[in-house]
């Protein structure tokens, strides 16, 4: 392979470089055209790298493993706490929260996979959801002392923050605000935070798709029995995809709580579980860039899309007569605001029904129209199946 | 191992570094200059930010807070009959806007959690420029936006939240709070509670499981133990449990005679429901009639619950069928405008979005730490609950509190709760520093 460097799935390194640096200046653009749809300002922005990580972090289990977890919204908690802990303990700068939300999410990983993995199917679906509902449940009522239940744990001017301390920089009377040494991770600089630790991510992920660890997972998605017959043990492998994937998870809910120093159970619910199952599956499971591409579709619609009122919405259709006027607000009105969701269910069945690969599915068949057009034949497929 | 071990091309390199410098170079474009605060209008509107619980447990509520807001929004702009302004005691409002500039206004959706709460009242201060942020129907969610605001620098105008933490322990220099809390509620419901049930009961406590329903649940315990009522079980449900059975079961055999609701808007309804479905209420416990008592009462709850409300005391903010001048100006122009009566929850979100208008008007400024000032410890009337001070120690509005009880015959679907007494002022007065409500206000904040 050192004369042609292509990996076993036929995309050369160098068009991974490309797609990466593509990646991170489309990420790190951001804040320019995603004014042009309405989205351009920071805490959206934020949303969508962290919730992109978060699907990322998802996909490398069910995109390369096929083992589908609906609990992973568990690790994204657990995450959260585990940072606030941080600020309100050792100090308001954000490296170590983010460490310890991976090591503590790991942990986790560690004790949920170790159980659940020993099923597989729709036994390993029920049984991740069962332990995230439990955890969900344990931060709403038993721990409430750790989580501060449903109000949720926040940071006060009265914590400890030891690091603080020793350098004696300890503010006890405004509430603390989280910084990376100094450089407060509020607005532009939270998510420029954000974007760089999600295009590492997005590196690490792309790696992992590409090493013969990745080609494991991929083999035991499309046939684990043969695997087992052929004298592999596939179970140190999907733990392994587990515990990393639950890391990703975590490092998320760290970064959640790094824009904004606040953790609540309900970030560990079922419904937030779903959610990043249908980023990855809007997306396109199995690729690299389509759970990113999805988490923001459905991150977009969540604070866009409900935002939309009855006024918005006159000023949209003044084009119209008043009647129609009237009546196109009337219609359109059941699918924003809070029939968002409404919205979100269609855009999904079509994308489902019709392009069951998701949004990377969409795109390749663009793609393809162009290149029968131009009579080319190309072989760019960075984007394709990871 | 090397990462990339082959065909880094300086072309390729060239396009990423282009790239790469175009996105460092973006932060630049929204370097904005020096305001003087945060959002400061320079056009000739000013947008306020409604957010409010549109889909969850108190949706109904937060349905009804949006109705008030834009009614609010008309008469500020000088639309509509001018409800409250024509009865309101500060003639500021000249119904042209806010320091002559149009009212406009954005809504999101609160979803009743902290997080969506904040993200949504996030998109309001960054994207859409508004100077104040008002609603909420949780206590939880309007402790974290009102934080929220504060570390932006942004007003926040309390909505329906009746924690005592609100304006206690979690209360916020930038945050102000119209709505009654939980303490003023038991100092209310205390004397009446124990004309009706006596001095010697046994009450069992269902309390949702958040701050609201911990402070409730304190005020409420502390008031009754000092008429020498005994508390048999604090028992804590999860909020929108839905289901209450499992709750209301042990209740019978606990040997309490009283079962206090410390419950909200559907969670409400549903364990009201279900206590009279369960027989509660003609059982007979300790040699008298059990009781079930509901310390914060809503007309909306009341609809929800139905027949099972009748005879039931609690305590309300506001009741549309007050006859004051103010009250009645509201219901009317409210009624002309969505042809039912408004809910508490309408009136505290209108009487809220009037008193910041009329602040920044007299303040001459939409800045918060002028506009704060001019708030605190202005006293007014004219907006339904009587004299009115808001109180400059803890941000805390300072009125009349009506105790209420389920109507035995109702004339409507509407009038379904009687006014049994509206407390005077004095009597849910209290000390700003008492160990309940013991907290720090800060220091405003202006933003920018």
């Amino acid at each position: 392979m050192a004369a042609a460097p292509t990996s076993a799935f036929g995309t050369s390194r160098r068009s991974d470089l490309i797609f990466l640096v593509l990646f991170a200046a489309a990420v790190l653009t951001a804040p320019l055209w995603a004014s042009l749809i309405g989205a351009g300002y920071p805490d959206l922005l934020q949303k969508w790298a962290i919730y992109g990580l978060f699907a990322i972090g998802f996909n490398i289990l069910f995109g390369l493993t096929g083992y589908l977890s609906f609990g992973h919204a568990a690790f994204l908690g657990v995450g959260s706490y585990t940072a606030v802990w941080s600020f309100k303990l050792l100090g308001m700068n954000v490296l170590p929260a983010v460490f310890f939300a991976m090591i503590t999410a790991a942990v986790f990983a560690l004790a949920i996979g170790y159980i659940s993995l020993r099923r597989s199917g729709i036994y390993f679906s029920i049984l991740t959801l069962a332990f995230a509902q439990m955890s969900y449940n344990l931060a709403y009522s038993v721990l409430t002392p750790i989580t501060n239940g449903e109000t949720g744990l926040t940071v006060l001017p009265s914590d400890p923050r030891i690091l603080e301390q020793l350098a004696g920089v300890r503010d006890t009377v405004s509430t603390p605000t989280t910084s990376l040494f100094g450089l407060e991770m509020t607005g532009y600089p939270g998510f420029y935070f954000c974007a760089v630790v999600l295009i590492i991510g997005f590196f690490v992920a792309m790696k992992i798709a590409r090493s013969p660890f990745g080609t494991m997972l991929k083999a035991i998605k499309s046939n684990q029995t043969r695997m087992n017959y052929t004298g592999f043990n596939t179970r140190p492998y999907t733990l392994a995809a587990f515990i990393i994937s639950g890391m990703y998870a975590g490092l998320a809910g760290a970064l959640l709580a790094s824009t904004d120093p606040l953790a609540g159970a309900e970030r560990m619910q079922w419904t937030a579980s779903g959610e990043v199952v249908l980023m990855t599956i809007l997306g396109g499971a199995g690729t690299l860039l389509g759970p990113v591409l999805g988490a923001a579709v459905i991150k977009y619609f969540e604070n866009i899309f409900s935002a939309f009122n009855d006024q918005v919405l006159m000023e949209m259709f003044n084009w119209l007569p008043e009647t129609l006027q009237e009546a196109a607000v009337a219609v359109a009105g059941l699918f924003v605001g809070e029939g968002w969701h409404l919205t979100l269910g269609v855009v999904f069945m079509l994308i489902v029904i019709f392009l069951p690969g998701g949004i990377m599915e969409g795109i390749r068949r663009v793609q393809k129209l162009f290149r029968r057009s131009d009579g080319a034949s190309r072989t760019d497929t960075a984007s394709e199946s990871a | 191992m090397t990462v990339f071990d082959k065909g880094v091309s300086r072309r390729s390199l060239m396009k990423g570094g282009v790239a790469l410098t175009a996105g460092l170079a973006a932060p630049h474009f929204f370097t904005k200059s020096a305001y003087a605060y945060l959002n400061e209008p320079t056009g000739g509107t000013v947008t306020l930010g409604f957010n409010v619980p549109q889909t969850g447990a108190y949706a109904d509520e937060g349905a009804d807070e949006l109705r008030a807001y834009q009614l609010a929004v008309k008469h500020i702009n000088g639309e509509g009959d001018g409800g409250m302004l024509n009865t309101f005691s500060s003639k500021a409002l000249k119904g042209n806007g806010i320091l002559g500039k149009k009212v406009e206004y954005v809504t999101g959706d609160t979803q009743t959690k902290s997080d969506a709460a904040r993200a949504s009242a996030k998109r309001m201060i960054e994207k859409d420029g508004v100077v104040m942020v008002t609603g909420g129907s949780s206590s939880g969610v309007a402790i974290a936006v009102q934080s929220l605001c504060q570390e932006a620098g942004i007003i926040f105008m309390a909505g329906l939240t009746h924690s005592n933490d609100t304006t206690g322990k979690d209360r916020r220099a930038n945050g102000f709070r119209h709505f009654f809390n939980a303490y003023q509620s038991g100092a209310a419901l205390a004397p009446v509670l124990e004309a009706n049930y006596g001095k010697d009961r046994k009450a069992y406590h269902l309390t949702a499981d958040y701050t609201w329903g911990w402070t409730q649940e304190e005020s409420i315990a502390d008031a009754t133990e000092a008429l020498g009522w005994q508390t048999v079980e604090k028992v804590r449900t999860p909020l929108g449990a839905g289901d209450f059975s499992q709750y209301i079961t042990p209740v019978l055999n606990s040997g309490a005679d009283v079962l206090i609701l410390n419950h909200y808007g559907k969670d409400m309804v549903n364990s009201l429901t279900q206590a009279v479905q369960f027989g509660l209420r003609d059982k007979q416990v300790n040699g008298k009639d059990f009781a079930i008592v509901v310390p914060l009462y809503s007309r909306l709850m009341a609809q929800g619950a139905g027949e099972n409300v009748k005879g039931i005391f609690g305590s309300t903010n506001w009741h549309w069928s007050l006859s004051d001048a103010g009250s009645q100006a509201f219901v009317k122009s409210f009624g002309a405008e969505y042809g039912f009566p408004p809910s508490q929850a309408a009136h505290t979100c209108y009487v809220q979005a009037l008193l910041y208008a009329d602040a920044a008007e007299r303040a001459g400024t939409f800045a918060p730490c002028e506009l704060g000032k001019a708030l605190e410890g202005f006293e007014f009337d004219g907006m339904g609950n009587g004299p009115t001070l808001y109180r400059a120690e803890d941000h805390q509005c300072f009125k009349k509190v009506l105790v209420v009880k389920g109507k035995d015959n109702p004339s409507s679907q509407f009038d379904l709760l009687e006014v049994v007494q509206e407390v005077p002022r004095e009597q849910v007065t209290y000390d700003a520093n008492i160990p309940q409500f013991a907290g720090s206000l800060g220091s405003c904040n202006n933003g920018a």
